[in-house]
């Protein structure tokens, strides 16, 4: 099994400009909705030599649009899967990536180890941070993890001022999107935390194919994307709440 | 007048025809030089072709009696009975021909031409090794039907008139110097035939003042009538004079338009080069003295337009049912861009010119934009929402490449500003230069050549260089040593054909009219066909780069590096379509790809080019300039892969080329920036153009985010100097829906390459092949 599963250049829906997005194997998490199904195994154990030249392979393909970056002020989004769970090669890359001057963001869960967290956001120049359920049996229900951690370590990311986030609220009609659930999360955010900015990320059917594939089963194969008017509702509510509300990645 | 256009089908006339074979016969045996002869044969047809002026024009002048009525050109090529009954009958691309064209035909325009066409006498002249190559498929020849052109429209017309031209001519005539210079004669009888033709549109012109000012006698209704007033004096003006007003200006070219596409049939018409810049000064002025409105230039705009959609392209000689053809005649309007000055050039013209081109949605004539570094973001951006309903225009340049190439192709700075991209993608000093176009170049057809020591596998005989038996080859360097001595083998063979044809049409077909508006033709007392404009560049184009790339890649891979498949039994799976041993092709399949950003097949790509660029590039022509490349297809790649069998990159006999500088279809799997990169690698400032063709779902130029992210991919390449692209938006399930259901998609027009045309008018298999390129598509 390979730490880093795929890699997507021209990701334009992860972070400002044109980026390539790593995909890093294995997550903590098993959200309802999750699309990237292949990514839950766990990732492979690497010594720090593995660390390094994995590292190295990678900067080469991340180098490869740096005339793309540039031009967008794009850069690269280390996804997953969940990447906190491979701090060394995380690690790794945004170090080589700041070396290089290579803008970097972190798309978390925010489930992981504190400490991890907090040195990636540090070395990362932008955290994408999902908050998804405001109610932790809800969330322990849906995506297989308690909350607290969630949001602690949110409120600790809002404490240290060398971190930029821009919170990602995945909208699954029927789970996420009670107005209770977003009514909580909007006030955990503007209370909680100094982060203004949120993209609305709707949900699409696409991941069927990739669960029949993996032979896992898929629980939303049934439900229909949110209705256009249904997410702009709610990106209107966070606009009027003060906060700079976006559609997608 | 937009649907009278659109709905009115395409007839071929013989008014053309029969006026130039009358002339012919009256005047055989006539002591006249050809240059004069050429421009009183024009004359002719401009004083007796009949006057169309159709209801509420704003623009006049058509080239036939009546709209979408092609003429033909019997003294270029003439079209046989059966010719003219396919034509007739095809489903696609027809044209039809009335019984008394055929009568006409029969009676009169075959007898006459048969053997006398200037196709006969380049076929005469060519050599036996040019024939077979020419008939294995190995090039293609431009002249054979057309005339020489590619030439865009320079900034001339609106400073001076045709009286102000003449009077140049006469200034020029008193200058002749018979005691120091021996062409002296052929000098004056140059300028004879130029004043001559400039004599001929005038009179044109003013017979259209004619007809509008009998019309407006008895027209009833008075706005009408004050329309058909102005029209009339505006035909009286031009093209005598310097035009003074927006629709003078139009009305000119308009008028040049026709007369240069009556006069012959050069490759990709004629057209008007810079719209934006060279019509703004007289825009500013008219609405600052308040005789236009913005909504009044876009009817006048629009009027325009239809007048290049009501001319489709000459019909061709020696068709099949099965050829399709195209109706596009490649007239390019070319916005945007840097001024002579070096300025952004975009200005509030260019974006009514860009809501012209969304409103009217028509083929004809195709838009081009000029993209420079000093362009705002909103000019390209404004672009692509029009790309995103799924219109296959505009064209996206490299304004500042373009620049470049010129000065490295020796032309002065001045000049090269002043350059675009007409036809296809090819680069050109607007007004000044003469850049033929001389055939595509079928580069894998060489390999396979190579790979059979200079055998044609389809026909078994000896076409190129015995480059030696692939099996005695010891490296991979030796393979391409024999590739790049056929490479040039051939183009030696093209480059002896397209000089004997260049001065068959100096000798024969002077364009006595399209070199009074071609700069410096006056100045040299020299035809256009006989290197009278200021630059005179001769290009071959070369096809299946992308192709070639694969197919070498995968060769270098298997054969020479990991050995994993002999050359014997690649041999053996290339003659038997890949039927013989199930475990090549696979491999051949996993070897590196062009277009995904890896050097294993890119690094190649810069080989490919090298030999290509060194065979060709300035190699000297018969008109004092020189041979030079450029990368793209048109619909050649097609044909192209029609005469060759299985490739080494896997391709099965038959199936077309890749197109343009694009990959193989199918063969980029690392999205568009990758594609972009390796696109990026060829030296593009040393060709004059490449063409790459980009799909995109049309989710993705939906969203003002989706369209910004698609503006810096185009910025990007184009600071890798990439010299054009173009975005094809369209669904695959709509294109699949277009197959089922044609009567659903009359109008969806997509990009072919470096023209757009009605999906309805392609081929299967080009309809096939633009439904494989990959779209790119990354929800």
């Amino acid at each position: 099994m390979k730490p880093v599963f795929r890699i997507q250049r021209y990701s334009v829906h992860d972070g400002p400009g044109i980026r390539t997005t790593l995909f890093f194997q294995g997550c903590p998490l098993r959200c309802a909705w999750c699309h990237n199904p292949e990514s839950q195994a766990r990732g492979p154990r690497l010594d720090s030599d593995a660390v390094a030249s994995e590292s190295r392979a990678l900067m080469v393909e991340i180098q490869k649009d740096i005339l793309f970056y540039d031009e967008s002020d794009g850069g690269v989004t280390i996804s997953g899967g969940e990447a906190l769970g491979q701090p060394e090669l995380l690690m790794a890359l945004l170090t080589a990536c700041r070396e290089q001057e290579i803008h970097t963001c972190l798309d978390t869960s925010g489930f992981g180890p504190a400490s991890v967290l907090r040195g990636a956001a540090r070395l990362a120049d932008l955290v994408l941070y999902d908050l998804k359920l405001m109610d932790d049996a809800a969330h322990r229900k849906y995506t297989g993890v308690p909350l607290a951690p969630v949001l602690d370590h949110l409120k600790a990311l809002s404490a240290d001022p060398e971190t930029d986030v821009w919170l990602r609220f995945p909208l699954i009609p029927g789970i996420t999107d009670g107005p209770e659930n977003i009514q909580a999360l909007l006030t955990f955010a503007r209370e909680e935390t100094r982060f203004r900015r949120i993209h609305i990320l709707p949900f699409h059917n696409t991941a069927q194919g990739k669960y029949d594939q993996l032979d896992k089963t898929y629980d939303l194969d049934q439900l229909a994307p949110p209705e256009d008017a249904a997410v702009e509702a709610v990106r209107h509510q966070f606009e009027t709440a003060g906060f700079s509300a976006h559609i997608g990645g | 007048m937009r649907n009278d256009s659109l709905q009115r089908p395409v007839t071929l006339s013989h008014e053309r025809a029969v006026l130039v074979t009358e002339f012919y016969q009256q005047r055989q045996g006539l002591d006249l030089g050809v240059s004069v002869q050429r421009a009183l044969c024009l004359e002719h047809i401009l004083s007796h072709k009949s006057i169309y002026i159709g209801e509420g024009e704003l623009i006049v002048g058509e080239r036939g009696p009546v709209p979408k009525a092609v003429p033909t050109y019997p003294e270029i090529c003439l079209h046989s009975l059966e010719d003219l009954e396919i034509l007739d009958s095809r489903d696609k691309v027809a044209y039809g021909v009335a019984p008394e064209t055929r009568e006409v035909y029969r009676e009169r325009i075959i007898p006459f031409w048969k053997g006398r066409t200037i196709r006969d006498r380049i076929f005469a002249a060519m050599g036996d090794e040019w024939k077979a190559a020419f008939g294995a498929g190995v090039f293609t020849e431009f002249q054979e039907q057309r005339s020489p052109g590619h030439t865009a429209g320079g900034d001339l017309i609106y400073r001076k008139g045709f009286g102000d031209l003449r009077a140049d001519i006469a200034q020029r005539m008193g200058r002749l110097d018979y005691t120091q210079d021996s062409t002296a004669m052929d000098q004056q009888e140059v300028l004879e035939s130029l004043d001559i033709a400039a004599r001929a549109l005038i009179h044109f012109a003013h017979r259209h003042a004619e007809a509008l000012e009998k019309l407006a006698e008895t027209e009833s209704d008075p706005a009408r009538r004050e329309e058909l007033v102005t029209l009339a004096r505006v035909c009286r003006r031009v093209p005598e004079h310097r035009p003074e007003t927006f629709q003078e200006a139009l009305q000119y070219y308009w008028f040049l338009h026709v007369g240069v596409i009556t006069e012959l049939n050069p490759w990709d018409a004629y057209n008007p080069g810079r719209l934006d810049q060279n019509l703004y000064p007289f825009y500013k002025k008219d609405l600052e003295e308040g005789r236009i409105t913005e909504d009044s230039a876009r009817e006048m705009l629009s009027c325009f337009w239809i007048k290049f959609h009501n001319h489709p392209a000459p019909p061709k000689v020696g068709v099949t049912a099965k050829e399709s053809n195209t109706y596009v005649d490649f007239c390019t309007i070319n916005l945007g861009g840097l001024t002579p000055d070096n300025r952004d050039g975009v200005n509030d013209l260019t974006y009514i010119l860009l809501d012209v081109i969304e409103e009217m949605r028509l083929l004809q004539p195709s838009s081009m934009i000029q993209v420079s570094k000093k362009n705002p973001d909103r000019f390209i951006n404004r672009t692509l929402k029009i790309l995103a309903t799924g219109f296959g225009q505009p064209s996206m340049f490299n304004a500042d490449a373009i620049t470049q190439e010129m000065i490295l192709h020796g032309k002065s700075m001045a000049d090269a500003r002043l350059a675009g991209a007409s036809g296809c993608v090819e680069a050109g000093v607007f007004g000044k230069e003469a850049y033929l176009l001389t055939g595509y170049f079928n580069l894998p057809k060489i390999l396979e050549l190579t790979l059979n020591n200079g055998v044609d596998p389809r026909t078994g005989k000896q076409l190129g260089l015995a480059t030696g038996d692939p099996l005695s080859f010891k490296s991979f360097d030796e393979l391409l040593d024999a590739f790049r001595r056929q490479v040039e083998y051939f183009v030696d063979i093209k480059i002896t054909g397209s000089n004997i044809i260049e001065q068959i049409n100096a000798r024969y077909m002077p364009v006595p009219l399209l070199s009074l508006v071609t700069e410096d033709c006056i100045e040299k007392a020299r035809d256009y066909n006989q290197g009278g404009a200021r630059y005179n560049t001769a290009y071959i184009q070369g096809v299946g780069v992308g192709t070639l790339t694969d197919c070498l890649a995968a060769l270098r891979q298997t054969v020479y590096e990991e050995r994993t498949i002999p050359m014997a039994d690649l041999l053996q799976a290339l003659a038997s379509d890949f039927t013989v041993n199930d475990l090549i092709r696979p491999k051949l399949l996993k070897a590196p790809k062009y277009g995904n950003d890896d050097d294993g097949a890119d690094d190649l790509l810069t080989e490919v080019f090298e030999i290509y660029h060194n065979a060709v590039t300035g190699r000297p022509n018969t008109r004092g300039g020189v041979f030079r490349i450029n990368l793209l297809p048109t619909t050649c790649h097609v044909y192209f892969g029609e005469v060759i069998g299985a490739l080494p990159d896997g391709r099965r006999a038959g199936v077309p080329l890749s197109e343009g500088i694009s990959p193989v279809q199918g063969a980029d799997c690392c999205g568009p920036t990758a594609v972009l990169k390796s696109a990026g690698k060829i030296d593009h400032l040393r060709t004059g153009g490449t063409l790459l063709n980009q799909k995109f779902l049309p989710e993705f130029l939906g969203t003002d985010g989706g369209r910004k992210a698609v503006v810096h991919l185009v910025r990007g390449y184009f600071k890798m100097d990439g010299h054009h692209i173009q975005f094809n938006v369209v669904s695959e399930a709509t294109l699949r829906d277009a197959q089922k259901h044609p009567e659903k998609y009359r109008d969806l027009i997509v990009r072919v390459a470096g023209y757009s045309d009605y999906f309805n008018n392609l081929t299967d298999a080009l309809q096939e092949e633009v439904i494989q390129r990959t779209a790119h598509c990354n929800l």
